[in-house]
Formats: C-alpha cells, structure tokens, sequence
C-alpha cells in the first residue's frame, strides 16, 4: 500500500480494496512509528484525518466520488489551516491556530482529499536544507545524516519515507524542486499565479508559487487539477480558465526539441551530477527528442538578483509579525518598541533575520535605485534569456542542484554557500516559468534530480515530458524503504 | 560591500528587530558577505532596461466595488496576545 503513487490509490479505492479510513489509519499508523528518525512533519492531525477518510467513504458509498475523494495528502506547514497551527516552521508562529484556510486547503477539502497533518519546513520558507526550522532539522530518508534539501524538506521527505503518498509545497526560489531532487520526488513549480498564494504565509510575493510534491508526473497532474486555477482572493492570480493537467501526459515526444544551457553543464558540475543528467537526455533522445545547446548568458546573475529581491519583500511582508495581532509576543514589554523589537527577536530564527536585514538594508533611504531597483533590471535580464532560448526549443533540462544531498550541519556556518545550492533552480523563480524536478538517477546512494523548464502556462507539457520519461525509466519508482534503507 | 557594527545596529532598529550584543559581529560579517556577493550586479549595465517588477508584467486586477468578505472581527481576533473590548491591547503609548 505504501508503495503506491495516488493514482494507483484512487483505483484501490474504486475497487473497494480498501476504505479511506483504512489507507488514512494505515498511514497514521505508520507516521507514528517511522516519522521519529525523520522529523517530516510538525503536526499530525490524526482526528480530523479520520474524520475526514470517514466523510469520504461515506461519500464514495453515495456514488459522488470524485478522482480525490479520500486520497491522503500531506501540506507543508505554510498553508493556512483552520483549527489546526500553522507555524510556518517558526517560534513566530509556533501558537498560531489559523482561524481560516488558505484557498489550497480549501480546494482539497472540496475535492474530499484527507489531510494527514502539516510538514516541517525551514523556517518561513528561508533556506535550502530545512535546518532552520523551530522544530529541528528533518533527515532526509535515503541517508538520515544528510539534509532532505528546502525549503519544502518535510514534504518532500515523508513522501520519499512513504509518510504519505503525496504532498504540497512551495517555492520561492527552488524550495519545491531542490528537496524533491535531493529526496528523490517529482516536484512542479507552475507558472506563477497558477496556484492560489491566499493562505499561504508569504516570504517573497512576486516569486512565491505553491506546487505539487508526488511519487510521479501523473500524480503531479491530478493534484494540479485540484490546487491549480484562479482565485479572486489573490491579486495576482492568473485569470486563466481551469485545465486538465492530466489531458497530455500521454503524447509522443517525437520532435520534441530540448535546449541544453551550456551555463548550467560547466566543468564545475558535480560529475556524478553530470553523468545522470546526461544519461536522461540520451533517453529523451531515446525517445524521439533532439538536442541542441543554447545559452542564458546571466545565469550567474540570479544569485545576485534573487539576494535583494527575495529579502526586500520578505522584509515588507514579515514586518506584519509585530507581537501585537497575532503570534508570539514577548513577555513584559516596557514600551510599545520594546515590544515590536523584542517579540521579532526572540521569535524569528538567525536566517530570517538576517534576511529582514539585508531587505530593510536594500530599500533604505539612498540605496534603492543601487539594490532594489537593479535587481529588478537584472530580473528582466533574466527572463528575456529565458524568453530567447524558448523560442529556439520546448523544454530546457539540466541538473535541479549542483550537488547531491549535503550533511546536516556542513552548510550552516556560510550562508552564501547555502545560497549557491539554488543557483539552477531560483532564475525560473525571477523570471516567473514552470519547471520540475525529476529522478534521473542515484550517486553514493542519493538520488540526483533532472530539472526540466517550460514557457508559460506550458505545465502540461512539462508533466508529459517528465511522464513520458517515467514511462521508460524506474528512477521514480526507487524508495529508501524498498533499498532497505 | 562592507558594514560595521553601527550600520547593523542602524538595520537592526530600521527593521524593529533586537539583535543580542553578542550576535553583531557575526551578522555584520554575513551581511558584508552577502552585500559582496549581490554587488556583482554592479558590473552590469543596466541603463537602458525597464525594471520587472512583475514575472509576467500584470497589472492591478479591479473589481466592482462591494462587500465580499463579513466581519469577523471575533473570530480573527481569538488568536490575538491580547485583546479587550474588541481593541488590540499594546503597551502605553501617549502619555
């Protein structure tokens, strides 16, 4: 059962091989006794899962199931959920009970989905390993002494630790895509404005996008069909009618043409790194595909951008965390900057703070136009090489991260080495396109991510590519559980 | 880029954030560092390219001017430190 990816579920539950209440118990279950040596989640909600596997079944036996009824799923803890604390893995939020949903929980409970509980993540989205959370470092299932990668890591973590069958994320600057690479998932970033940011804590709005974290393309697809589509409550949601994600998974790739970035194949590539990702390529061109190498001349400017941009809105949006409308307030205030000043610092983490600071530093009076504004002139760089290069191919592949999973602990004392690990992944996050992750491979062990970019709005196409290569490979199918790990 | 102790305490305080005594040589260490690596930017020339401030360059959505969301003050409120009488309570402000 825990080998399962949601498609093959749905069918275990039309067949009546199972009850929701059954596959939910199963899986809380099994979270009790494995998730002690992982940390992927920071809250279970075990009663209302329950509750809700029982509101399912009963809904199946009227005949009005629906493709999610009675699936369980995991959500990062970022997702706003009512009744249950949302902490966005910070002491910030750590007393937080959401008093409403964010429009993705939402839209699973409509569509009868079973929450298992919220995942750890770093904290407020900030970081690349998921070791600043409040609630302690998750371990990534394939080695526990290594990072799962962030910030989505206990998402990603309890799906490859089969915690659950599948589960949401977010990502800012690759926080979908780099955990899912390190653990060995599908994750989809979409296009920005594709899923609902209502609800969902924001860190950096223009780039912030929710997305699906899955065992496989197709399971991406059907969680898209739920979480994707516009939302009135979101002033930038794309206003684009609802699609079916699933409709394409199928389609030959015969002519497919991929760009291959000659930035992101360096001789400073990892070479493990480099030999699984070319090895996916040559069974793209397996599959019909062609190649050709094409170039995003300001690839090395992303990190550059990405450390102004990101921090100056994080800046903005956290100043909402004052110890005076909600969340965690320090004891004893003497004065009403005493509290604004004590509340933030005993409640935020070493890197959100220093992200409030370089933001803050960023938008001060006299130095604007030198950061912020030149950031927002090399984001527009950015896009147009991406603009460029799709016009010449379909897709772009290439690696998701530079290295595999790294140990718990050998990043922390550099922040700028842990920037680094996103260099491949947070342009997309400047320019605004759709890209995945998937398993193309292993190294010492660890799984290696392809990374594969679309135009806009191209997120079917993207799961029939990455589909299609899940057809003709097992990559998606090899679990830390299954290696014996 | 770099900043000394006195610029991060100036961040700090801009940012309404304490930042212990013993902690400001490491943070003004790490936003030198960081202000180091973003002022590779700087080498660009950018004179003639329009800032993105939106990926897809949308702009503001409107929409017709009517009640969409009830109040619920109560319930929004019932996660609040502390409130009385419908107010947010903060320490003394004017005296």
């Amino acid at each position: 059962m825990f080998e399962k990816t949601l498609a093959e579920l749905a069918q275990g539950l039309n067949n009546g091989d199972y009850s929701s209440v059954e596959l939910t118990d199963a899986y809380l279950n099994r979270i009790k006794a494995e998730d002690g040596q992982y940390n992927s989640y920071i809250t279970v909600t075990e009663e209302q899962a329950l509750a809700q596997a029982k509101a399912a079944d009963e809904t199946r036996a009227a005949g009005n199931a629906g493709p999610f009824t009675g699936l369980p799923i995991a959500h990062k803890d970022i997702f706003c959920t009512e009744g249950v604390r949302t902490s966005c893995g910070s002491r910030m939020l750590d007393n937080f009970i959401s008093p409403y949903n964010a429009t993705v929980i939402e839209k699973f409970n409509q569509a009868g989905a079973v929450s298992l509980g919220k995942t750890n993540m770093d904290e407020f989205a900030m970081g690349s390993s998921n070791e600043s959370s409040f609630y302690g470092a998750v371990k990534n299932p394939w080695n526990t002494e290594c990072v799962p990668g962030g910030s989505s890591g206990g998402s990603a973590a309890a799906v490859a630790a089969r915690l659950a069958p599948a589960a949401t994320g977010t990502d800012t600057g690759g926080s979908i895509r780099q955990p899912a690479a390190l653990c060995g998932i599908t994750g989809l970033k979409p296009t920005y404005g594709r899923v609902s940011r209502f609800g969902m804590i924001a860190f950096a709005s223009s780039l912030d996008q929710g997305g699906p974290m899955t065992r496989s393309a197709e399971d991406a697809a059907m969680m898209m069909n739920v979480m994707g589509g516009f939302d009135g409550r979101d002033s930038t949601s794309l206003q684009m009618d609802s699609e079916d994600y699933c409709a394409d998974l199928s389609k030959p790739l015969d002519g497919l043409k991929i760009g291959l970035p000659k930035e992101y194949f360096s001789d400073d590539l990892n070479p493990a790194i480099a030999q699984q990702v070319q090895a996916a390529i040559k069974e793209y061109e397996a599959l019909g595909a062609t190649t050709q190498e094409i170039s995003l001349p300001n690839t090395a400017l992303a990190v550059p951008a990405y450390y102004i941009i990101a921090p100056a809105e994080a800046s903005s949006n956290l100043s909402r965390f004052d110890g005076v409308r909600y969340g965690y307030r320090c004891e004893s205030p003497v004065d009403l900057e005493d509290l604004y000043k004590r509340s933030r610092g005993e409640g935020f983490g070493a890197e959100v703070k220093r992200r409030i600071m370089v933001g803050t530093y960023a938008l001060s009076e006299g130095f604007y136009d030198a950061y912020y504004k030149k950031a927002q002139q090399i984001r527009r760089l950015i896009k147009q090489d991406f603009v460029d290069a799709l016009s010449q191919v379909d897709v772009i592949m290439g690696p998701t991260t530079p290295h595999p999973a790294f140990k718990i602990g050998e990043k922390t004392s550099d922040p700028i080495d842990m920037y680094m690990e996103d260099i491949f992944t947070l342009s997309l996050n400047l320019a605004g396109l759709p890209g995945m992750s998937v398993p193309c491979g292993q190294t010492n062990g660890l799984p290696v991510g392809l990374q594969i970019i679309g135009n806009y709005f191209a997120e079917r196409q993207l799961l029939n590519v990455a589909h299609r290569f899940q057809q003709a490979t097992d990559w998606h199918h090899l679990s830390p559980v299954s290696a014996g790990k | 880029m770099s900043l000394d102790r006195s610029d991060v305490e100036k961040i700090a305080h801009l940012a309404r954030l304490q930042i212990d005594e013993a902690d400001i040589p490491e943070y003004t260490q790490n936003l030198s560092n960081i202000l180091d690596l973003v002022d590779q930017m700087q080498a660009v020339d950018t004179s003639s390219v329009e800032p993105m401030d939106h990926p897809t360059d949308a702009v503001q959505r409107l929409r017709i001017d009517e009640v969409s969301e009830e109040n619920q003050r109560d319930k929004l409120q019932s996660v609040s430190p502390a409130v009385d009488l419908g107010l947010f309570q903060v320490p003394k402000v004017i005296e």
